[in-house]
């Protein structure tokens, strides 16, 4: 994670996908779904930040799990860095469902599983925070951050991406089906789809390694 | 009997639904047609390349930072 802080070329190629993403967002065809219509285009913006946040989740647990093993504290400032950063965008992935179900579903929250799902997700990383914030002692911070964290990753993923599929739901990917049934498989979406989950994701890790290298600096500064 | 006779004539009504909407599905051509989407991708690209020149800038000063420290040391 040190090394690639430092490194540059990923992130202006994270800004020249993002701008091929903008552009192929909005001027590519899209399938013309009824319904739907040209909010098909969310796509690329609302699923990225979900795959984003679960990324670096992962990236943040398995620091956790360094952490236990080395007790050094680096691990549980990238551990926690990367939850942050993490949260950030499931609370974009959240609100930009919300408004997509607005204009699709009819309501901004219908109380349907993948939304309680991914409500109840989010509340648990909150949690997390609130967790740390209440003990002062950074190693005993860290020991019980880390673990609430792997408690907490361990429920997210069924709680995501298998509750939902048992369930009948609004949102894609239920009833026994992978998500993206009928939109996906349209080439012209994947031209932009996949380009925007990898451009999305390393704009999320760019941030987290920024405020990484920031809490490091001012760690510092304090010793 | 009666009752089931008026739940299959209910399903043909629904089946036949889908065919029938063969109309073309709305889409914003007209708004595109007049060019007005390539504003919306100007706006678009403006913040996101903004946005990205903040972070780089951060990242420029957070170097020069890192590189003070350490040459404290």
């Amino acid at each position: 994670m040190e090394k690639l802080s430092k490194l540059i070329w990923w992130k202006w190629l994270t800004m020249g996908i993002l701008v091929y993403v903008i552009i192929g967002a909005f001027l590519f065809d899209v399938p013309r779904l009824p319904i739907l219509n040209e909010g098909i285009r969310n796509l690329h913006f609302h699923v990225p930040m979900w795959f984003g946040m679960t990324l670096m989740f992962l990236a943040s647990v398995i620091y956790a799990l360094k952490y236990l093993r080395t007790n050094d504290l680096k691990y549980d400032v990238y551990s926690s860095e990367l939850a942050t950063v993490g949260l950030f965008f499931g609370m974009i992935g959240i609100t930009t469902g919300m408004i997509w179900a607005r204009f699709t579903w009819g309501e901004f929250w219908s109380s349907d599983p993948q939304q309680n799902a991914s409500a109840i997700g989010l509340l648990l990383y909150f949690a997390l925070f609130i967790l740390r914030g209440s003990v002062q002692d950074d190693q005993q911070k860290a020991r019980l951050s880390s673990v609430y964290n792997i408690f907490a990753f361990s429920i997210l993923v069924p709680l995501l991406f298998i509750l939902p599929r048992l369930t009948s739901s609004l949102h894609p990917s239920s009833g026994g089906n992978p998500g993206f049934n009928s939109y996906d498989l349209d080439s012209q979406l994947r031209l932009v789809f996949y380009p925007a989950v990898i451009g999305w994701t390393f704009l999320g890790f760019w941030i987290a390694s920024l405020r990484i290298r920031f809490t490091n600096l001012s760690l510092h500064e304090q010793v | 009997m009666n009752k089931f006779k008026s739940f299959l004539f209910t399903l043909m009504i629904i089946m036949t639904g889908p065919g029938v909407a063969a109309q073309p599905v709305e889409m914003a051509d007209k708004f595109r047609g007049e060019g007005k989407i390539y504003v919306v991708v100007m706006i678009a690209l403006l913040l996101l390349i903004s946005i990205f020149f903040y972070l780089f800038r951060i990242d420029r000063k957070l170097k020069k930072l890192e590189e003070n420290q350490n040459s404290e040391q």
